[in-house]
């Protein structure tokens, strides 16, 4: 835990990082920016892992094993969405979603 | 110390989202990331800071901004929705996250401990290779092979221009 910081204070920030991330996702239309977005909604859950489990019970790691988890799964799936984006620009010279509609119909 | 970090992750993740350039907005995320190392660092769990420095500063920043240069049109700014769309986003995210956040502090049954733990690299890594009740070998296991099958998908997804055309002829 933090000296003089409480599990409250540490859960808003995470709230909030997380509905910016939404909100992100919501009126972004590029996908890397969408992508980004997603990255700091993952961000947000991780922290909420570890900041819960160092509060409630230390004694035992899972959360905190759980947000290592978190981080590889995170950056596996980059790594695939970017080769998607990249092969899609490739095809369609734009990662607009607007524009994308191969899946579409 | 918190509140300054806080501060920071906030105001780059609100920069990041709102950015109009992508390759500025990609800086931001960077900040906004580094901030919450800083939070792991400060939370006492030093393993998890520099993995998220090394894999998510380092590795998925690197990634995101070579997809950026081969993608974007450094400089020009992108195609967003009208203001006037962003309306109902705005209305929706503040009005969700002040709910959420008045859940959480209505919320009464927290008996959080008062004591300051260092969690160690050696509790990790025997808590992750244990085979007894609450060890994570299979979890881990199985995420080495998600992350052998997500780089031979990221090869054959960047390579398909050609297996594209083998399937045309």
């Amino acid at each position: 835990m933090i000296e003089g910081v409480s599990l409250f204070e540490i859960m808003s920030l995470t709230t909030i990082l997380f509905f910016i991330g939404i909100y992100g996702f919501l009126t972004r239309t590029n996908l890397i920016a969408m992508l980004m977005s997603l990255e700091l909604m993952v961000n947000a859950e991780a922290i909420n892992f570890v900041a819960i489990n160092k509060y409630l019970s230390p004694a035992v790691l899972q959360g905190q094993v759980f947000s290592l988890f978190i981080i590889a799964l995170a950056a596996a799936e980059t790594a695939l969405a970017l080769a998607i984006i990249l092969h899609l620009y490739r095809l369609t010279t734009t990662i607009d979603v607007k524009e994308v509609e191969e899946l579409k119909y | 110390m918190f509140y300054l970090l806080s501060a920071i992750i906030i105001g780059f993740a609100v920069l990041s989202v709102t950015s109009s350039k992508l390759y500025r907005a990609t800086m931001y995320l960077l900040f906004v990331l580094i901030a919450v190392s800083g939070l792991y660092f400060m939370l006492e769990y030093n393993f998890m800071g520099a993995v998220q420095l090394s894999v998510y500063a380092g590795g998925i920043m690197v990634l995101f901004i070579y997809a950026v240069m081969m993608t974007d049109k450094i400089g020009e700014p992108m195609r967003s929705i009208s203001n006037k769309r962003k309306i109902l986003p705005v209305v929706v995210t503040i009005g969700t996250a002040a709910l959420a956040i008045y859940a959480i502090y209505s919320y009464q049954g927290i008996a959080a401990t008062k004591e300051a733990t260092v969690t160690t690299v050696e509790q990790i890594g025997s808590k992750l290779l244990t085979y007894e009740a609450g060890g994570f070998v299979l979890p881990f296991e199985v995420i080495s092979i998600l992350l052998l099958a997500a780089m031979i998908g990221a090869i054959v997804i960047a390579k398909a221009k050609k297996l594209v055309n083998q399937e045309k002829n």
